[in-house]
C-alpha cells in the first residue's frame, strides 16, 4: 500500500506545495502541532486512500501473472512483477487485430470531434454574448436544454434519424453533430469567459475598421485561449470515453474504438485472461489520467466556473 | 485597414468575389454591407448551433415522436398504430413499470448521498493545508474515469465473488463468499456505491461557492456568540442553497439517464432488480428490434424529466435562498 501512496502524493506535490506556501504565515504562529490536525490529517488521508484504491487496485493487478490476479486480490502489490499482461492485451483478442488499432480509432474519433466542437462553439459562444440579434434569447434556452439534456435520452430519436440518413455504421454520428457545437456545455463554458473580456477591446477594434467576424477572429478568440484548452480537455476525454455512440453506430470490429473493444474483450464469454483485460483497462484510462495530472488547473476551473459533470 | 470590409474572412471574400464576378460593384457592396450588418453577422455566427440543434435535436424528436405512433422495427416500413405503444407500456409491460422502480430508487437514493458526500468533504478541504492539492485531486480522480468503461469492468471484478471486496473483508477476518452482483437485495447497492464514488466534481463546484462566502458573515456571528454549529446551519448551507440546487438539478437528469455503468455491469441482473430504464429502452430498440416501442419509451422519460425538472422549480422558493428577495 505504501507505494500507492508514495506515487500519488509525488504526483500532486506540486500543487500541495503552492497551497501551503500561501498557509506558511498562518502555521508560522500556531502552536507546532494540534492534535486535532493530527486527527483531520489521519482521517482525510485515509478516506482519500479508501477512494483510490479501486483504480490501484485494477493498475497493480495489470501487473500480476494473470492466474494469480483473484487469488491474490486482498493484496495490492504484486509479488512476482510481469509485462505478460500487456503483451497479451496488445495482440488484441479477436480476429486478431491488434489493440493499438482500437487506440488509433478513439484517437481519431476524439480529435477530430473535439476541434469541431470547439471552434464551433467558440463562435457560436461569441454571436450569443456579443451580438445583438432577433432570437438570441431563444437560442440561449436552446443551448441551455441542450446542456441540461444527456446524449442518452436521444439515443433512439438519433439512432432512427441517422438511419434514414445513412449514417449507421460509420463514424459519422460520432463526429458530425460535433461539429455544430451540440453540446451546449462548451458553449456555456466560453460563453463565461468572452464576459470576462472588456467590451473595450471590441470597440477599440471596430474603430480601427475590424468587422464583426474580424473582431472574432482577431480579438476575442486569440484571447479565448484557456477556455480553448479547457473546453478541448473535456471534450476530448468524453469522447475518449464515449462508450455509448460507439455501441449504437460501430459494428465493424476493425473500426471499434477503445470503449467498446475494452467492452468485448471483458465480455464473460469471450475472455477469461483477467490479467490482459485489467493491462488493457489501464491503458484506456491513460489518457484521461496524464489530462488530469498535467490540465488539473484547467479542469477544476471548467467544473467550478460552468459547473456541470466532470 | 480603412475600410470595413478589408477584415473579412478570406474565404468569405474569395467566395463572393468569384460569384459576383459579373455583377456591379454596388451589387457587391450591397452583400457585403449585409454581411457586416449586426444582425446578420449573429445568424452567421450562430449558425453552427442553429443548424446542428434543428438538424441533430429538435428533428430526431419529432421524427421518433412520430415512430412512437407506429410498429417499427427498424428494417422493415413503419406501420401506424396509434397510442398503442402507449397503452402497452403502461398496461403490459412489468417491465417498464419495473425498471422505472429501480431508476427512481437509484436516482433518489444515490444523488442525495453523492450531494451529500461532496458536502462534507469540501467542508473538510476548505481547511488549507500543504496537503489540500492531494487531497483535492484524490478525491476529484474517480470523478474523471468513473463513466469509462474500465471502471465498469473494474467493478464487476471487484464485487465477484473472489472479488476485492470479498477478500479485502477477509483480511479483516469477515469470510465472505458473497456474491453482491448476484443478490437482487445487493446488487442495486453496486451501482449507488459507484455513482456516489463519483462525488468530486460536484465536491469542486461547492468548494469554489463556499470560498465565495464573505469571511465577514462568519466573523459577525462569532462575535454575536453563534457556535460553528450554528453557523454552518444559518449562514454556510443556506448561502449554498442555489449551488445545491443546480447539482441536484443537473445530478438528477444524470440519474434518471444512467446507461452505460448498468448496461456493462449487471445488464439489469439479478431478476431485474437493476434493470434501469434506459437499459430496457436500449434492449427493447436494438435487441428486440422493437424501435417504435423505444421511441414510445423516449418520449415518456423525456416528459418524466422536464416534469421532475419542474417539480424541483416549484420547490425552489421554500428553500432555495434568492439574494434580490
Amino acid at each position: 500500500m505504501s507505494a500507492a501512496i508514495t506515487s500519488a502524493s509525488s504526483a500532486s506535490a506540486g500543487r500541495a506545495n503552492r497551497a501551503g506556501r500561501a498557509n506558511s504565515v498562518n502555521s508560522a504562529n500556531r502552536p507546532r502541532i494540534k492534535p486535532g490536525r493530527i486527527v483531520y490529517h489521519v482521517l482525510v488521508f485515509a478516506f482519500a486512500l479508501v477512494m483510490l484504491y479501486p483504480i490501484a487496485w485494477m493498475v497493480f493487478s495489470s501487473f500480476k501473472p494473470t492466474n494469480t490476479v483473484f487469488s491474490t486480490a486482498g493484496q495490492l502489490i504484486p509479488t512476482e512483477w510481469t509485462l505478460d499482461n500487456y503483451a497479451n492485451g496488445f495482440k488484441g483478442f479477436e480476429e486478431s487485430i491488434p489493440f493499438y488499432r482500437y487506440i488509433g480509432n478513439s484517437l481519431f474519433i476524439a480529435v477530430t470531434a473535439t476541434v469541431g466542437t470547439v471552434f464551433s462553439s467558440a463562435i457560436v459562444a461569441y454571436a450569443l454574448s456579443r451580438l445583438h440579434f432577433k432570437g438570441r434569447k431563444v437560442l440561449f434556452t436552446a443551448m441551455m436544454i441542450s446542456m441540461m439534456l444527456p446524449a442518452q435520452v436521444l439515443m433512439v430519436p438519433q439512432y432512427l434519424w441517422y438511419q434514414k440518413l445513412g449514417w449507421t455504421d460509420s463514424y459519422l454520428p460520432l463526429i458530425v453533430p460535433y461539429c455544430f457545437a451540440i453540446q451546449g456545455f462548451f458553449i456555456y463554458l466560453m460563453m463565461n469567459f468572452i464576459e470576462g473580456i472588456p467590451r473595450s477591446l471590441d470597440e477599440a477594434a471596430q474603430i480601427d475598421g475590424c468587422s464583426y467576424y474580424g473582431i472574432f477572429a482577431r480579438v476575442i478568440f486569440p484571447l479565448l485561449t484557456p477556455a480553448l484548452v479547457t473546453g478541448c480537455i473535456f471534450s476530448f476525454m468524453w469522447r475518449w470515453d464515449d462508450f455509448l455512440g460507439a455501441l449504437l453506430y460501430v459494428s465493424d470490429s476493425a473500426k471499434l474504438p477503445v470503449a467498446l473493444a475494452l467492452k468485448m474483450f471483458a465480455d464473460p464469454s469471450s475472455s477469461s485472461d483477467y490479467g490482459a483485460m485489467f493491462a488493457m483497462a489501464s491503458v484506456s484510462i491513460l489518457p484521461s489520467v496524464l489530462i488530469f495530472l498535467f490540465f488539473q488547473k484547467y479542469l477544476v476551473e471548467g467544473v467550478s466556473t460552468s459547473g456541470l459533470k466532470g | 485597414m480603412s475600410h470595413a470590409t478589408a477584415t473579412l474572412p478570406s474565404s468569405a471574400r474569395n467566395g463572393s468575389g468569384a460569384k459576383t464576378n459579373g455583377l456591379s460593384f454596388r451589387k457587391e457592396g450591397a452583400l457585403r454591407a449585409l454581411l457586416h450588418k449586426e444582425s446578420v453577422a449573429g445568424y452567421v455566427c450562430a449558425f453552427p448551433f442553429i443548424f446542428g440543434f434543428l438538424m441533430f435535436m429538435i428533428v430526431p424528436m419529432i421524427l421518433s415522436l412520430w415512430y412512437s405512433f407506429t410498429d417499427y422495427n427498424i428494417i422493415g416500413e413503419a406501420s401506424f398504430i396509434g397510442l398503442d405503444n402507449y397503452v402497452e407500456m403502461f398496461t403490459q409491460d412489468d417491465l417498464f413499470w419495473k425498471s422505472l422502480g429501480v431508476t427512481f430508487l437509484f436516482a433518489l437514493v444515490s444523488v442525495p448521498l453523492k450531494l451529500v458526500f461532496a458536502l462534507i468533504v469540501a467542508m473538510l478541504l476548505l481547511r488549507n493545508s500543504k496537503a489540500s492539492g492531494f487531497y483535492r485531486a484524490a478525491y476529484y480522480l474517480p470523478s474523471i474515469l468513473g463513466g469509462s468503461v474500465a471502471i465498469a469492468i473494474l467493478w464487476r471484478q471487484m464485487f465477484a465473488t473472489d472479488g476485492v471486496i470479498n477478500q479485502v473483508l477477509g483480511v479483516f477476518g469477515i469470510d465472505s463468499k458473497f456474491a453482491w452482483l448476484g443478490d437482487t437485495r445487493t446488487a442495486i447497492w453496486t451501482l449507488i456505491i459507484l455513482a456516489v464514488w463519483q462525488f468530486g466534481s460536484s465536491m469542486l463546484i461547492f468548494l469554489a461557492s463556499l470560498k465565495q462566502i464573505p469571511a465577514e458573515l462568519y466573523e459577525a456571528a462569532s462575535v454575536d456568540g453563534a457556535s460553528k454549529w450554528t453557523q454552518f446551519w444559518k449562514i454556510t448551507l443556506p448561502l449554498l442553497t442555489p449551488t445545491i440546487f443546480f447539482n441536484l438539478v443537473m445530478q438528477m437528469i444524470n440519474g434518471f439517464l444512467a446507461f452505460t455503468q448498468c448496461y456493462i455491469i449487471t445488464q439489469g441482473k439479478p431478476m431485474n432488480s437493476t434493470l434501469f430504464y434506459m437499459v430496457h429502452m436500449y434492449d427493447e430498440s436494438f435487441t428486440n428490434y422493437h424501435a417504435g416501442y423505444g421511441a414510445a419509451m423516449a418520449w415518456v422519460m423525456l416528459v418524466l424529466v422536464g416534469a421532475v425538472t419542474l417539480f424541483l422549480f416549484a420547490t425552489k422558493r421554500f428553500w432555495v435562498y434568492d439574494e434580490e428577495a
